[in-house]
């Protein structure tokens, strides 16, 4: 008697068969079917030949670009010798530096340039101081220290780090640009009209090229997030990329391989796990989430009110000095540095907290990984809304009759936007300083230690993983400083495109000698798609302190380019008025509800087209999924009409 | 360069054995390194040593130009390693290890192996008969994205 395998085998040989000759009909099909261009009139022939060569050109003038491109060879090897995920967070620097650097162009040649050209009288240009109109005069005096009288020579990297003394009156900050009009030879340039159109047209810029560049991971996320119809075999038949020549790389390789089975498999399994849950353990469940999220909330609100006391606080010892010596002199260093401590140890604490408690909500690792990522988000951003809110309660918080007719506090606050703006800066250069001592004195000793004492805790401790989604969050808060100090900081982009360019190399240092490779790689697309959505975020909310402060908070009277105007925003309406009366009659219409209404309705319209589109196509897909499971079951139907068939032959 | 300086003249007929086939960048990092000299090797001896004509087989099914069939036909080949037609348990855990890398540490432990092979099988055994034959796989891998891009080698 034969055994079982063998008398299969001559079955399968002839479905075998069969699928080979289907297969060579198909291969034929398709031969004849590209013979049929070969036919093809001149003028498409013509047409195929100039777009093959227009395609050539485009690559070569593409390739010459990209040897321009910043770091090119850098981020390569960090991407062959550490994988995709890491190299996608070093593309994300690289996008920052240029997006500050483009920021900076545009704040400096709109509105630093001018004030510089017409206040040297260069070019033949002089500039309009307008005195002020109807204002108390009281709300006008501010006199910063400056460099009065004996200095001590300590107090230049005190005011350097904190951006007093004689900071405060260079064209850093808001109070050095007074200038009301320039005239360059006989062209008047309206100084606050451009000064309030290019932080807009900064922030405008910046979403846009977020958008623009969010829009391609967009795309592959959408792809990749339906669920697979067959992930398993294609993550096994289809998961080794035979190009791969490096041994590293393929070390690699096997390591993201043996991530993405373990995570299904454990995904799957926790799939059932909820499935299979009864009702008593859905309710234990959701009671233990429902309170570990009030805990969450509780953190939250311990952070914020810990900011709010620690600016009150460093505000008002500022103050108190100044108003015992009637100048505002500098004070201790750490009580100016309050906030940014706080903040920093809040932005530490909260998302170790809340990876431990996560733990305890029980959901699957991929839920688990977005969420805590989403609070830290929240954390970090939330931080510096708070900061900014207590600042501005200082600020407006209003006692005496003559304060309120300045509309802000006047003593304490004579020019409040560059206040702010020093926040900002130290926020800034804070963020700079910790990063550097983390990378000196926390790293690099800690190689030290794994290296040469070879102990059991210090060997179990090992070195320290480069976590993305940490450092990708701190260099978005970082950025959201900058979005938000430039309207009060013309040259904080500067400062934030040097700093990232440092920062670069300090991590890419700290990378190849004090961090070992993660022990779960991560995918590129998803990671790339993920940053700029939460920098978009990050985008969105410095729209708020920023749009409070232009149209709602009442701009300095004493300095800045907004001193005869009620507000920041007033300078607009007040441009408008000097425009012809056709052009302003259009301008109010827009502004309109006439016009305003049809235009929602028609965007409501657009948007409930592509909706059902989106919705049509994702049906039509579904069907083609189910059209295919058809084919596999007419298949085996084939295929076991087919064995019984032959079995008369045996 | 695998032929010695002074072998150039027989290059047609000369066999190159296995060893310094595995030294060639394209094949030493990759974990099928044997099965694909196994596959594409035609001596007699059973050395899996390549001539120059199996080397041009190996180069032209992992070539951009093969088209699916010839390379869903040779993968099937390769992954098939105890060479008896089919891809059953054994094949497919071997397959498995192979992807996860040798050491081990890396690999998956019994019971996710079983649960991933019960997976792909689901997905793939048409007949249900517990292995995967040529037909099924060709099948599988027509309506999978990656295998055209991930089965290919440049020189």
């Amino acid at each position: 008697p034969r055994a079982p395998g063998a008398a299969a085998a001559p079955r399968r040989e002839a479905a075998a068969q069969v699928g080979f000759r289907a297969a060579l009909y198909f291969l034929f099909l398709r031969e004849f079917q590209q013979a049929d261009i070969k036919y093809l009139s001149g003028w498409n022939q013509w047409k195929r030949s100039s777009r093959k060569s227009w395609k050539k050109v485009f690559d070569e003038a593409k390739e010459v670009l990209s040897y321009l491109e910043l770091w090119r060879h850098d981020i390569h090897s960090i991407e062959g010798k550490f994988g995709t995920g890491i190299q996608s967070y070093f593309s994300f620097l690289r996008f920052l530096v240029l997006l500050n650097f483009v920021i900076f162009t545009l704040m400096f040649s709109f509105v630093t340039l001018p004030s510089i050209i017409s206040k040297y009288g260069i070019f033949n240009s002089s500039f309009d101081e307008i005195p002020a109109k109807s204002i108390e005069p009281h709300c006008t005096v501010y006199t910063p220290s400056g460099n009065k009288g004996l200095i001590y020579f300590y107090t230049y990297p005190k005011d350097l780090l904190s951006g007093t003394g004689f900071l405060e009156m260079t064209s850093l900050f808001y109070g050095y640009y007074t200038i009301d009009a320039a005239w360059i030879s006989i062209f008047r340039y309206n100084l606050p009209l451009a000064y309030l159109l290019t932080t807009f047209a900064y922030l405008a810029l910046s979403l846009l090229w977020i958008i623009k560049r969010s829009v391609e991971g967009f795309k592959q996320n959408l792809v990749h997030d339906e669920d697979q119809f067959q992930s398993y075999c294609n993550k096994v038949f289809a998961g080794w990329d035979f190009c791969i020549t490096d041994l590293n790389a393929a070390r690699l390789k096997h390591r993201s391989l043996q991530y993405e089975l373990k995570t299904d498999l454990e995904e799957e399994r926790l799939k059932q796990k909820i499935a299979d849950r009864t009702m008593k353990d859905k309710l234990r469940i959701y009671s233990l989430r429902i309170f570990l999220n009030i805990i969450v909330l509780a953190v939250l609100s311990g952070c914020f009110y810990s900011i709010y006391r620690a600016t009150v606080f460093s505000q008002g010892n500022i103050s108190n000095v100044s108003i015992r010596h009637d100048i505002r002199t500098n004070s201790n260093l750490l009580v100016q540095y309050l906030p940014s401590i706080v903040i920093t140890l809040a932005n530490f604490i909260a998302p170790q907290i809340f990876s431990v408690l996560i733990r305890l909500e029980d959901y699957s690792p991929a839920f688990e990984i977005r969420l805590t990522l989403m609070r830290c988000v929240f954390v970090r951003l939330a931080n510096i809304g708070v900061l900014l809110f207590s600042l501005w309660s200082q600020i407006s918080y209003c006692a005496t009759e003559k304060c309120k007719a300045c509309g802000y506090n006047y003593e304490l606050y004579p020019c409040w936007e560059s206040q702010v703006g020093q926040e900002m800066y130290k926020l800034l250069i804070f963020d700079f300083i910790i990063i550097v001592a983390v990378t000196l004195f926390v790293d690099f000793p800690r190689k030290l230690l794994v290296t040469y004492c070879s102990c059991k805790p210090v060997q179990w401790c090992g070195l320290q993983e480069f976590g993305i989604s940490d450092n990708v969050l701190e260099i978005i808060y970082g950025q959201t400083i900058c979005w938000i100090g430039t309207f009060y900081s013309p040259l904080l982009p500067a400062i934030a495109t040097m700093k990232y360019f440092i920062v670069f190399y300090i991590k890419k240092i700290s990378l190849i000698h004090t961090r070992k490779p993660s022990a779960r790689p991560i995918r590129a697309s998803s990671s790339n798609f993920f940053f700029l959505v939460v920098l978009l975020i990050g985008l969105v909310l410095a729209f708020i302190p920023l749009g409070i402060s232009i149209a709602h908070i009442p701009s300095s009277k004493a300095c800045g380019p907004f001193r005869n105007f009620n507000t920041s925003w007033a300078v607009v309406p007040h441009t408008i008025l000097g425009f012809p009366t056709g052009l302003q009659k259009v301008l109010y219409g827009i502004a309109s509800e006439a016009f305003a209404v049809p235009f929602f309705m028609v965007i409501c319209l657009v948007m409930f087209y592509f909706i059902a589109l989106a919705g049509a196509h994702k049906r039509v897909v579904e069907q083609l999924r189910e059209q295919l499971v058809m084919e596999s079951r007419d298949k085996l139907f084939l295929i076991r009409k087919i064995t019984e068939a032959q079995k008369p032959l045996d | 360069e695998l032929l010695p300086e002074e072998e150039k003249e027989n290059a047609r007929s000369v066999r190159i054995p296995k060893s310094r086939i595995l030294t060639l960048p394209e094949l030493r990092a990759n974990p099928f390194q044997h099965r694909i000299c196994r596959v594409f090797s035609t001596s007699e001896d059973g050395d899996d040593s390549m001539s120059f004509e199996d080397f041009l087989d190996m180069l032209s099914v992992f070539s951009d130009s093969a088209t699916s069939e010839i390379k869903s036909h040779y993968a099937f080949r390769i992954f098939d390693f105890d060479d008896d037609g089919t891809l059953d348990k054994k094949d497919l855990e071997n397959l498995v290890n192979c992807l996860t890398g040798q050491s081990e540490e890396s690999r998956l432990n019994s019971a996710e192996m079983e649960q991933l092979i019960q997976n792909i099988l689901e997905e793939s055994d048409i007949d249900k008969d517990g292995t995967i034959n040529l037909s099924e796989f060709q099948h599988v891998i027509s309506r999978s994205p990656d295998f055209a891009s991930s089965f290919k080698i440049v020189l």
